[in-house]
């Protein structure tokens, strides 16, 4: 009798763990994202790493703007993007006092957020009036297009003629209307370490930026790594780290021939890219070479890829411009030694820049006053105002290229981005040229193929450069099949 | 008169006492049971959702990297049951024995890990492992004259990885139900052997082992569950959801990836339904060769 009774006890007890097993941990998994450096770029979240995991113990709510006026709620997953919006209502109450809001903004851990939003736009109920998306989480959404989301279209008109255009795209939705505002635009450009390569070359600061500055082409780029190769004669010692767990790289050689693997909303997805061949026997080249060395731990934005860094053991490499916060953040003993430029392209004319990571954020179709909150939404993220507040508290390159020439705006010594490297961020931008920034679509089949190049493909091509890039490719491209 | 009879009944009243659990149960875990199996039938899209019958279980046949998780979990299961067991029992028994001393400050120490949290605990773990020379692991590796090596890139490291948190965090836990089993064994029968003149060893193998039994069974079932439904320490040692060559990928993690990543929470739940029927079908098998369902003599 006794043993009966532990047998069901048990049995009843296998099936509560089981479930509870699944439960703690998607919602822990949930709540940790805060380290999630996934290849979508969560940029904005590993940057709040510390906040996120507060946000773990409690949901940071915070409430601006004028209590009579009308009420907006918004949810985010970083809690510095509320701020920003409190900053903004209050600006925006100020210059329309007869539209007058209040908005309380809601910081959630970011899997959090994201499940949260999608389960209340399926079930019709419970959404917020606006919403920060993460650009990886975005194809969920805007699945929903006009039946769960506000088109854009219209609030932003005024803003869109100076706007960057790849990155209003990359928030469209299959039916063309556009159902996020941007942030930032997340140009990539390529960051020097002039001070190591000055000492090592035996030259002066500015001998060394006259050198990068006459780079155009992957070759010329191999050149100057010679170059400074031959100088440091350091076998520990690299010109530049690849990755195996990010799709930067590949993603700056297709926006530079002007392809895309996903093909789009049309589809169907494409991997066999001689872009991305060319890239990657470049970069096979390299490693059997010495040139180049793999990531420690798959790619820079890790604590690993910053000691590698900090340790000079590289001296170049490409990241998006937001990656300017990790040197800020992680790296001040940096200061001063850095410079940006153009990416090489692979010949002469092509794009020199594509727009990685980003949220963009959306006002949903359940909010009671949709038009005021798209209203406001577009003006805070796209306006003079708006784009000031971005640059000073977020520390983003802003997508409205009229900012971009205002000196009192590109060239503020006040801000610390500007102190901190050599040359300033806005000029590397204004250089490359908003039609210049390539576009990588963020559709349905993004993730899967996301998820196979950086656990598989880049393992197997880079881990072992004598691997043949084709067949790699060929099992990139099963595996993307399979789900298309 | 006949409210009142109800409230004094004696046959009512014990079912009005487990109602609140009975309906917990049926509320938090039987309705997502019931409701993840219906859906894992389905194609749940944005907007429509459609009826697929086996389509999403066809799909899971062929899926490369489902199997890659199952066997990744299967193996974890199997490695954290080899050494979550004995090595815990020892701890107890030796904390139960007069051999160790300050025995309070070495169950704290062997506890404290539990009460940690994972995120933090995985976070320095992956620090621990990093393939670059100022991690540990490769400082240790570096001492013995072996150089560095990416742990968390290769299969076999990778699961060590995987083992050493598992160990560093349930060895504690598993300990304590030893030793609760432990007390619960009558004094008596250790005098008794005593008197008859058995050593050490053979009181353990004839008194304490067979008492610890229904403990060990408890620990077992649990510990396979737990194996199989391993996630978390898997997505903090990789910073993620992805590992090189899916080495760390788990059929939980698995699940997270389609259910949450990519929202194809149909599929998702038929990986969930199998990973039910695969702990299930383990559990059983191991209580039915227990002897768990046996009637008594």
């Amino acid at each position: 009798m006794k043993k009966k009774l532990l047998g069901v006890l048990l049995s009843t007890a296998m099936v509560a763990t089981m479930l509870a097993g699944c439960g703690g941990g998607a919602a822990a998994g949930a709540a940790d994202a805060a380290a999630d450096t996934a290849e979508e770029a969560t940029e904005e979240v590993a940057e709040d790493a510390t906040e996120e995991a507060a946000a773990e113990e409690e949901i940071p709510v915070s409430t601006f703007g004028d209590a009579s006026g009308t009420h907006l709620e918004m949810w985010t997953f970083v809690e510095l993007h509320g701020q920003h919006y409190g900053k903004m209502a209050e600006i925006w109450n100020e210059q329309n006092p007869d539209e007058k809001i209040e908005i309380t903004c809601t910081t959630y851990p970011y899997s959090d957020m994201h499940t949260k939003l999608l389960t209340s736009l399926e079930a019709g109920t419970g959404a917020p009036d606006i919403c920060d998306v993460e650009v990886g989480q975005f194809p969920n959404v805007v699945a929903g297009m006009d039946q769960w989301l506000v088109p854009l279209d219209d609030f932003a008109a005024d803003y869109m003629p100076t706007m960057v255009p790849a990155r209003m795209q990359t928030y469209q939705g299959e039916d063309g209307h556009y159902y996020g505002a941007p942030y930032h635009v997340g140009a990539t450009a390529m960051y020097y370490n002039v001070a190591a390569m000055a000492e090592a070359m035996g030259i002066s600061n500015d001998e060394v930026i006259a050198k990068i500055d006459s780079v155009v082409t992957w070759e010329d780029y191999q050149a100057l790594g010679e170059e400074y190769k031959a100088a440091i004669a350091d076998d520990s010692k690299y010109w530049t780290s690849v990755d195996t767990g990010g799709t930067d790289w590949l993603w700056l050689a297709m926006a530079e021939y002007g392809d895309d693997w996903t093909g789009g909303f049309e589809g169907p997805a494409n991997c066999q890219l001689d872009s991305v061949k060319n890239m990657l026997s470049l970069q096979q080249d390299w490693l059997k070479s010495g040139l180049a060395q793999i990531s420690p731990d798959g790619h820079v934005d890790l604590e690993a890829g910053f000691q590698n860094i900090l340790d000079h053991n590289i001296v170049s490499f490409p990241k998006a411009l937001w990656y300017m916060s990790r040197f800020t953040n992680y790296m001040p003993e940096e200061k001063g030694n850095w410079y940006i430029a153009k990416c090489p392209v692979f010949e002469a004319g092509q794009k020199c820049s594509v727009g990685i990571g980003g949220t963009g954020t959306v006002v949903t179709q359940q909010s009671a006053n949709k038009d005021l909150a798209a209203k406001f939404l577009c003006w805070a993220k796209m306006s003079d105002e708006g784009e000031q507040n971005i640059w000073d508290t977020l520390g983003f390159d802003v997508c409205n290229t009229a900012m971009w020439t205002q000196d009192s705006f590109a060239h503020d010594d006040n801000n610390q981005f500007n102190q901190f490297f050599i040359n300033y961020p806005y000029d590397v931008l204004n250089d490359i040229g908003m039609d210049n920034i390539g576009k990588i679509s963020v559709v349905a089949i993004s993730p899967t193929i996301n998820e196979y190049v950086c656990t598989t493909t880049l393992n197997e091509v880079l881990e072992d450069p004598e691997y043949s890039i084709d067949d790699a490719l060929q099992e990139l491209q099963d595996a993307v099949d399979m789900e298309q | 008169m006949k409210g009142k009879n109800f409230l004094y009944s004696q046959k009512v009243a014990p079912y009005v006492f487990v109602l609140p659990f009975i309906l917990s149960f049926a509320i938090f875990w039987i309705y997502p049971l019931i409701t993840a199996f219906t859906m894992s039938f389905q194609d749940i899209g944005a907007i429509k959702t459609e009826w697929v019958g086996l389509a999403n279980y066809t799909k899971l046949l062929k899926d490369k990297v489902f199997m890659i998780a199952v066997a990744n979990s299967t193996k974890y299961m199997f490695f954290t049951l080899v050494l979550l067991i004995p090595f815990p029992m020892l701890f107890a028994v030796l904390m139960d024995s007069n051999i160790v001393k300050a025995k309070g400050l070495w169950k704290a120490i062997l506890y404290m890990p539990a009460l940690t949290s994972v995120v933090i605990s995985g976070t320095l773990f992956r620090l621990m492992f990093t393939e670059y020379k100022t991690g540990q692991m490769n400082i240790i590796s570096q001492a013995l004259g072996f150089g560095t090596y990416k742990w968390l890139k290769n299969g076999w490291s990778g699961m060590l990885a995987l083992l050493v948190v598992a160990c560093w965090r349930w060895t504690g836990v598993n300990m304590l139900y030893f030793l609760s089993g432990l007390k619960s064994i009558d004094s008596a029968l250790y005098e008794a052997a005593d008197i008859d003149g058995a050593s050490a060893f053979q009181k353990f193998r004839y008194v304490t082992l067979p008492l610890l039994k229904p403990t060990t069974i408890y620990v077992l079932t649990i510990s396979v569950y737990a194996g199989l439904a391993m996630f978390l320490e898997s997505y903090m040692l990789w910073a993620g959801n992805s590992s090189p060559n899916n080495i760390g990928l788990t059929i939980v993690g698995y699940l997270y990836k389609r259910g949450i990543e990519k929202n194809d929470m149909g599929y998702a739940c038929a990986v969930g339904v199998v990973l039910l029927i695969v702990a299930l079908i383990i559990n059983f098998a191991q209580l039915i060769l227990n002897g768990t369902f046996k009637k008594e003599d």
